[in-house]
């Protein structure tokens, strides 16, 4: 697990600064003098940080800050930042947040924490809060990440929440960074809007991808487990709209006790009704958020759910969607199933337990979450014969 | 849980003011089962009792079976409508092909042939090449008529006689097709029908140069190949089996397939006709019905009788093939693939014989050697036994419009549409069914045909049946069914 967010160990010279920073890292002088103050030298141990720019160090670096430029010190777990991130820093009120790692697959911006729908399981429990600065923050963000970068994603709550705005962030996501592959979580409602889909396909991203939930083939199910009347048709409809417009659609089944059941069928529906989805990913539950108040609403052991999650799989994959499993650890999965398995977990939040110390397949298993103390398989033990099966 | 959340029932609160139905059919499948289907070809299997309460209103929303008939559209609930737009959706996706208009062209290039198959009623064993032979003026109308669909992907089939006879139209036809598909940036392929036994290295060069499937005729075992083809020296087997070696290395293995045609000798032999194509390399077979062109129809043979031979011939070798599939050899049954995609996809095969309105002229068109235009294979053969019903005009004499728009092709093809003809159109197999004017004209003089006597009827419900209580009986054999019609 990585440190992303936290006080800052010290912040000097920040009266002239605004509230909240948005700053990419780096170790080249020449870049930060021409950066117009969104970049900050990143110190090197021992170094002393220049007058003319701000400056970021890592504490227990010796390094000595300027007596008139802003100067940074991040906590001692913060070693892993390097060249090219980005960092949120909050001077009056100490704060940082790294938002950007470079060496990183998983960077995926939280766009808003609001949300129409309620999940049961929701792992980033949605707020009625005005938080448009977050969205605002990362308008700067996008125009600082590096063009190289293989892909990034955007997360909520619901990012179309904001309509309009969300698609002029992609829509800059299209003009900075062209070669950067671009994931949006949603929850697909506001895509039933025509309106909506055309802007959306209008943004004529090369290479976009928008992962929508379908918990279920009934109605009744899927509204019960999003907490919202209606939204499973909402839902279908967005898709429908969206891959009328030849727009990359994945869709996303979260696994639980509420949605196991019907997986057989939900993979016969999405085949027989949805075939033109781009794919699907069955996904294990993260232990966060509101599935720590619901948990026994929603905790079943994977072990338990193996039949049925062989049967969607296989059935999806006989009719040619291209199917994932996330998240599932494989000394739960039935091995006829690890070929379908991706280490999907965020690298700042997989761990692994002391159990999988001699595990033989440890290196292809995503691990668990780090919230897997919370609740976890009984059954997570060290495979000691290697060789993923076919 | 806790009070931020509402319970399961809160979500459910909408049923209580019950369902309604959605378009759907139901037919007896055995005794108290029965078969449901709706109007995009879902199926599900129930109880007389389930169906009698799901037609009064009366099927609990707490009866697993409500969820299966909701989740496959035969009935909407107050909870959620998005169902009609979903089946809306599917019905478009099975009549997508009728957009596309005759997608497939047929090319008699000559009626001679070496061979003097019995079942065979087009070829001419004869040496005046001007009397069989399509000519180069008439091809060209023809291949001009073929781009005047409006199919932006289309295939050219040479048939015969033995189209190899005649191969020298053949490569113009191929070359002026491809010149003309490139300038108007549409995809034209094309399929050569030959029983190979007069293939050359050079002719596999050119079908290898241009990308041209070669379809040829194995009937079985060598004495049963022979016994059906005969040809002077009585070779026909060993002359397709090395044609077929030669064809394969030359064009690739995929690029060559086999048809057999099935005959009173076969009807014994299914095993043995499919250990046979096991042999030589195939991985799927055509079973394919007794034809009512051939001599059947000569001998007024074709019966009752004659189709449950015919039918426990299918079976044995559906099941056969079914078995080697459960002990891990893929190996399919092409017509059950057809059958199979229209019940467990949303795709429709284009499978001109089974097609739902009829296949004739808007699948299908055919060029004799002579310049008639005829709506299928079968209207040709027929024509070839002085029944010339089914043609449409001739390429020298009509214009596309008169071609496509005659009478005998409209009035057919509306007349026999399943959806609106006597029986089909309350017939639960209907979403599975076709239209075969052609068929029924033969064999019962009228091409709407009445069902309770039709072969073709009596043939295709016995097999969608035994289809779905295959599927219904073993969940391994659904899997296998699956595998049959997968688009990779």
């Amino acid at each position: 697990m990585i440190r992303l967010a936290g006080t800052l160990v010290s912040a000097r010279n920040i009266d002239a600064l605004d509230r909240r920073l948005i700053i990419k890292l780096s170790r080249d002088a020449s870049e930060v003098s021409k950066s117009d103050g969104t970049t900050a030298l990143l110190l090197s141990p021992g170094a002393t940080a220049p007058d003319h720019c701000t400056a970021v160090a890592v504490t227990g670096h010796q390094c000595v800050p300027s007596r008139i430029a802003p100067y940074f010190e991040l906590p001692s777990d913060c070693e892993y930042v390097a060249d090219g991130d980005i960092i949120r820093l909050e001077p009056s009120k100490n704060r940082f947040r790294v938002l950007f790692r470079k060496s990183s697959a998983h960077n995926n911006f939280l766009v808003t924490e609001q949300c129409d729908n309620f999940c049961l399981m929701c792992s980033q429990p949605p707020k009625k809060v005005d938080d448009r600065w977050v969205l605002e923050d990362l308008f700067q963000t996008v125009q600082l990440i590096e063009p190289d970068t293989k892909a990034i994603g955007f997360t909520g709550g619901e990012p179309t929440m904001w309509g309009e705005r969300f698609i002029d962030l992609i829509t800059l996501c299209r003009e900075r960074l062209p070669g950067t592959s671009v994931h949006v979580l949603s929850n697909g409602r506001r895509f039933s809007d025509p309106t909506f889909s055309k802007a959306w396909a209008s943004i004529s991203h090369r290479d976009l991808m928008i992962g929508i939930p379908v918990y279920s083939d009934l109605s009744t199910v899927h509204d019960f487990v999003v907490q919202a009347d209606g939204a499973f048709d909402e839902t279908v409809r967005g898709i429908l709209n969206l891959k009328e417009r030849r727009q990359r659609v994945e869709i996303r089944v979260v696994l639980h006790k509420q949605t196991f059941a019907r997986l057989p069928q939900l993979a016969r529906f999405i085949a027989r009704n949805l075939l033109f989805v781009d794919h699907v990913a069955f996904m294990g539950l993260e232990i966060t958020g509101f599935t720590r108040a619901n948990l026994e609403q929603l905790w079943i052991d994977p072990v338990e759910y193996q039949r049925e999650l062989y049967d969607a799989v296989t059935t999806l994959d006989d009719f040619g969607v291209p199917t994932s499993i996330y998240n599932l650890q494989l000394c739960l999965l039935d091995r006829r199933l690890w070929r379908y398995a991706v280490r999907s977990i965020s690298d700042w939040k997989r761990d692994y337990f002391p159990a999988c110390g001699n595990c033989a397949v440890r290196s292809d298993c995503g691990g668990v979450f780090v919230s897997a103390v919370y609740r976890h398989s009984k059954h997570i033990k060290a495979i000691l014969q290697s060789g993923r099966s076919q | 849980m806790t009070s931020l959340f509402h319970p399961k029932e809160h979500y459910e609160r909408s049923l209580i003011a019950g369902y309604r139905l959605l378009p759907f059919k139901f037919t007896q499948l055995r005794e108290n089962q029965y078969v449901l289907t709706n109007i995009a070809g879902e199926y599900f299997v129930a109880d007389r009792d389930v169906v009698e309460r799901l037609v009064a209103h009366q099927l609990s929303s707490s009866r697993p079976e409500y969820a299966e008939l909701k989740s496959r559209h035969f009935l909407e609930d107050g909870d959620s409508t998005v169902g009609r737009d979903l089946l809306a959706l599917k019905v478009r996706t099975k009549h997508q092909h009728l957009a596309q208009f005759t997608s497939l062209h047929i090319f008699v290039v000559t009626l001679r042939c070496e061979h003097s198959c019995p079942y065979c009623q087009v070829s001419r064993q004869s040496d005046d090449r001007l009397a069989f032979d399509l000519s180069w003026e008439t091809a060209e109308k023809a291949l001009a008529l073929a781009f005047r669909s409006p199919a932006n992907a289309f295939k050219i089939e040479f048939q015969g006689g033995e189209p190899l006879l005649n191969f020298d139209l053949i490569r113009r036809v191929v070359e002026a097709a491809e010149l003309r598909a490139s300038t108007e940036d549409r995809d034209v392929t094309f399929v050569i029908a030959t029983n190979l036994a007069m293939v050359t290295d050079e002719i596999l060069q050119f079908c290898r140069g241009h990308r041209i499937l070669i379809s040829t005729s194995l009937d079985g075992p060598a004495d049963l190949h022979n016994a059906n083809r005969p040809r002077p020296g009585r070779d026909s087997y060993q002359r397709a089996v090395a044609g077929m070696e030669r064809a394969r290395s030359a064009l690739g293995r995929d690029r060559v397939a086999a048809l057999m045609t099935t005959t009173q000798a076969s009807l014994s032999r299914v095993r043995d006709i499919i250990d046979e194509y096991r042999r030589l390399g195939f991985d799927r077979i055509f079973l394919r019905s007794l034809s009512p062109y051939g001599f059947a129809v000569k001998t007024k043979a074709f019966d009752k009788y004659r189709l449950e031979e015919w039918l426990r011939f299918y079976k044995e070798g559906l099941d056969y093939i079914v078995d080697l599939n459960l002990r891990g050899e893929h190996f399919v049954e092409q017509y059950a693939a057809v059958v199979l995609t229209k019940m467990l996809t949303p795709f429709n095969p284009g499978y001109v014989d089974l097609m739902s309105p009829a296949g004739i002229g808007i699948q299908v068109m055919v060029y004799n050697y002579d310049g008639d235009v005829y709506a299928s294979d079968e209207a040709r053969m027929l024509a070839e036994m002085n029944d010339k019903t089914f043609r449409l005009g001739n390429i020298s004499a009509n214009s596309y419009e008169e071609i496509v728009f005659s009478d005998t092709l409209l009035d057919s093809i509306e007349e026999t549409y399943p959806g609106s003809v006597p029986m089909c159109s309350d017939c639960a197999f209907e979403p599975y069914c076709g239209a075969e004017p052609v068929f029924h004209h033969t064999s019962q003089g009228d091409r709407v045909g009445r069902k309770p006597t039709s072969i073709f009827c009596m043939r295709n419900m016995e097999i969608f049946r035994y289809l779905i209580e295959k599927m219904e009986g073993s969940a391994d054999v659904e899997r296998i069914f699956r595998s049959w019609v997968a688009r990779r």
